[in-house]
C-alpha cells in the first residue's frame, strides 16, 4: 500500500482503537478469571479486579466435587457430540443432493426447505408439537427438534457448488452413484466447511440454553448453561453451593466465577484455532443463490 | 418428495428409468433432512390453527372447537393485552436502537482494521474481537451483572473511587436499555465486520493507488474509495435488519432483565414464554407468534424490493 501519505499520528490512533477494542473485549473474561482464583475475603471485601487476590484455588476444587455441575459438564459434552455429529450429517445430506443441477424437483427442495427460514411458525406451535410426540422432558428434545440449521445447509450448498463439476462427473463416468462420490470425493475436500459448521452447531449447543428451559423440566437433564443461568438468578445458589458456600458470600462468588470458566475456556480454546475456516463460512453463509 | 418423482416421471420413460437407477440415491440421502423439515417445521405451522381456535388438553388440534368472533377472539384477546402492546413496543423500540447503534458500529471496526498497517496487530485484533460472539447469553449476562452491579460493580466502584455518582446500570429503565444495546454491540461487533472486510478485500487495490496519487489523506480515502466499496453490503445488510425489526431474541433479553426494568425488557419471545409455556395461555400465545411471523414476512419482502430499488441484489 502506499505510504507516503499516511500520517504517523493518524496509524497511531488507529492502534490505540484496535487496543482498545481488544481490551473492553477482554478485560470482563480477564476480572472473572481472576474472581474464581481469588479468597473469599477479597471477594467479599470488592478488591478483585484483573488480578487474582490471595491465589487460590478452592473453588475449582468445590466446582468439580460438585456432582451436579461435572454431571451437567459431561451431559452437556456428550449433547455436544452426539449433536454436532448428527447436523453435520443431516446437512450434508440436505446440502449434497440440491447441488445437482439434473436433480429432478430441486427447486422444489430448495423452495421447500428456504419458506421454513423465512415464515416460522413459533415457539408455542413447536412446544405443543413437542408435548403431542412426548418428547418434553426427555434427552432426545436437546438434539432432534433443532438439528438441521438452513442457514448452515445454505453455506454447505455453496461451499459444494463451488467445487469443480469435472471431478464428479469423471468419477461418473468411472461408474461411482452419488453417495459414493460425496463419501470418497466430496467429504475429503469439505473438511474447511465441516470444521467450520461443527464449531457452529457445537458452539450453539454447548451455549444453548432457551430450549432446555422450555421444553426440559428434568434437573438430570439441564445443560450447563441452564444450570449457570439458575446460578446466577437465584440469590440462594440452590444447585451447585454447598451447605458451607450457602453461608459464605464469598465463596458464592468464587464458586460463581469458577463455574464460568468451565463452562467458557473450552470454546475459548477451540474457536481461535479455526478462525479461518469461520470466516470464509460466514462469508460464504451471504451467499443464498 | 412424491411431486419431485410425478414431475420426474413425467418426461420420457426410458429417460426417467435410466435417471431413477442413477440417481435415486439423492432422493434416499434427502428423505431424513425432508423428514426433518416436514416434521418440525412444516406440523408446527398446521398448529398454528390454535391461534383461531379453543385450546383443549384432550382434543387434538384438529377437534378443537373455533374460537368466538370468527376465530379471532384471541387475536382480539392479545391486542387487549397491555403486557402484548408493551412487548410490541419494547420490541420495536429495542431492534430499531440495535439498528442506530449497532449497526454503524462493526462498519467502522472494519474501517478502523482495514487501515492498520500492522497485520500482526490486525488479526489479533480481529481474534480478540470474535470472542464475545462465541459466549452464551447466560454468561454475558452473568459477567453484566458482576461488572455492573449498583453497589458492588467493578465498574460503579470504579465510578465511586474517581468521585462519580454510581450508574444504575440494570436497575433503572432507561440504563438498562442502553446497557442492553451496548452489550448487543460488545458481543456482536467484531462478528459483524466478517462481511464488511470480506467486501474490503474486494476493492480493486488500484483505486487506493489513484487515490494516493491524487493526494487524498486516509479520510478522503476511506470516504471515496473503501466506504463505495462496501456500499451494497451495507445496503443490503441495512435492509435485512431493517426486515427483522418485529423479530425478538429471547435469550439477551430474558437474561438481561430483572423486576425493576420488565417495563422496557419484556418483548414479544418473552411475552409468549411467559403467558404461553408457563401461563398456558396457548390460544393466544400462538397467535401472537404467527401475528409476529406474518409481519415479519411482510417486512422482509418489503425489505427485498426496497433492496433491490437500491439497484442491489435481493434478500429473498
Amino acid at each position: 500500500m502506499i505510504t507516503s501519505k499516511r500520517s504517523k499520528a493518524g496509524d497511531w490512533i488507529i492502534v490505540l482503537v484496535c487496543v482498545i477494542v481488544m481490551l473492553v473485549c477482554l478485560l470482563p473474561i480477564v476480572n472473572i478469571a481472576a474472581r474464581s482464583l481469588s479468597s473469599t475475603e477479597a471477594l467479599i471485601r470488592n478488591e478483585v479486579g484483573l488480578w487474582p487476590k490471595g491465589l487460590n484455588i478452592e473453588a475449582y476444587r468445590h466446582v468439580l466435587e460438585d456432582g451436579k455441575f461435572t454431571r451437567a459438564l459431561w451431559w452437556t459434552a456428550l449433547l455436544t457430540v452426539a449433536g454436532t455429529a448428527l447436523s453435520l450429517v443431516m446437512t450434508a445430506m440436505c446440502a449434497y443432493p440440491l447441488t445437482y443441477d439434473k436433480l429432478k424437483g430441486r427447486r422444489f427442495f430448495n423452495v421447500l426447505i428456504i419458506f421454513t427460514m423465512y415464515f416460522n411458525a413459533g415457539i408455542i406451535p413447536t412446544y405443543l408439537l413437542l408435548k403431542d410426540l412426548s418428547m418434553l422432558n426427555r434427552p432426545v428434545v436437546l438434539i432432534l427438534p433443532y438439528c438441521l440449521s438452513v442457514f448452515y445447509m445454505i453455506i454447505m450448498r455453496s461451499f459444494l457448488s463451488e467445487l469443480p463439476v469435472s471431478m464428479r462427473e469423471s468419477a461418473e463416468i468411472d461408474g461411482a452413484g452419488p453417495i459414493r462420490i460425496l463419501v470418497s470425493i466430496y467429504l475429503p475436500l469439505s473438511a474447511p466447511v465441516i470444521a467450520t459448521l461443527a464449531l457452529f452447531y457445537a458452539v450453539g449447543r454447548w451455549n444453548g440454553f432457551s430450549d432446555a428451559l422450555m421444553f426440559m423440566n428434568k434437573r438430570e437433564f439441564y445443560p450447563i448453561q441452564l444450570l449457570l443461568y439458575n446460578l446466577i438468578t437465584s440469590m440462594s445458589n440452590i444447585d451447585i453451593v454447598t451447605a458451607e458456600g450457602g453461608t459464605n458470600p464469598g465463596l458464592t462468588e468464587s464458586l460463581k466465577a469458577a463455574a464460568f470458566m468451565f463452562a467458557t475456556v473450552p470454546i475459548l480454546l477451540v474457536y481461535p484455532w479455526l478462525q479461518k475456516y469461520f470466516i470464509a463460512g460466514a462469508t460464504l453463509g451471504a451467499i443464498k443463490e | 418428495m412424491n411431486s419431485a418423482l410425478s414431475k420426474a416421471l413425467r418426461g420420457n420413460r426410458h429417460g426417467i428409468r435410466n435417471y431413477l437407477r442413477r440417481y435415486w440415491t439423492l432422493y434416499l440421502l434427502l428423505l431424513l433432512p425432508m423428514a426433518y423439515f416436514f416434521v418440525f417445521k412444516y406440523i408446527p405451522m398446521a398448529y398454528c390453527q390454535i391461534a383461531f381456535k379453543k385450546f383443549s388438553l384432550v382434543k387434538s388440534v384438529w377437534e378443537m372447537p373455533w374460537a368466538a368472533n370468527n376465530g379471532m377472539e384471541y387475536f382480539i384477546k392479545a391486542f387487549a393485552n397491555r403486557d402484548f402492546i408493551y412487548a410490541l413496543k419494547n420490541t420495536v423500540m429495542l431492534n430499531l436502537l440495535d439498528l442506530i447503534a449497532g449497526f454503524p458500529a462493526p462498519i467502522v471496526l472494519a474501517l478502523v482494521l482495514n487501515e492498520l498497517r500492522f497485520k500482526a496487530l490486525k488479526r489479533l485484533t480481529q481474534t480478540v474481537a470474535y470472542m464475545p460472539h462465541f459466549l452464551s447469553w447466560v454468561i454475558i449476562g452473568g459477567l453484566a451483572l458482576q461488572l455492573l452491579a449498583d453497589n458492588t460493580g467493578l465498574v460503579n466502584n470504579a465510578l465511586a473511587g474517581a468521585g462519580i455518582k454510581r450508574v444504575p446500570f440494570l436497575s433503572e429503565s432507561a440504563h438498562w436499555v442502553a446497557t442492553y444495546v451496548s452489550l448487543g454491540i460488545w458481543q456482536s461487533i467484531g462478528w459483524n465486520t466478517i462481511l464488511y472486510l470480506a467486501a474490503i478485500t474486494g476493492i480493486n487495490p488500484e483505486l487506493y493507488e489513484a487515490a494516493a496519487i491524487d493526494g487524498a489523506g486516509r479520510l478522503r480515502r476511506i470516504w471515496h474509495v473503501t466506504l463505495p466499496g462496501i456500499r451494497s453490503t451495507i445496503v443490503v445488510l441495512f435492509i435485512l435488519a431493517l426486515g427483522n425489526i418485529l423479530q425478538s431474541n429471547f435469550d439477551r433479553p430474558y437474561v438481561l432483565t430483572n423486576a425493576l426494568v420488565i417495563g422496557v425488557s419484556n418483548v414479544i419471545a418473552t411475552f409468549v414464554y411467559t403467558a404461553g409455556i408457563r401461563g398456558l395461555q396457548f390460544s393466544m400465545t400462538t397467535a401472537v407468534g404467527l401475528f409476529q411471523s406474518v409481519i415479519c414476512v411482510g417486512f422482509l419482502f418489503a425489505a427485498d424490493r426496497l433492496a433491490k430499488r437500491f439497484g442491489e441484489r435481493g434478500v429473498v
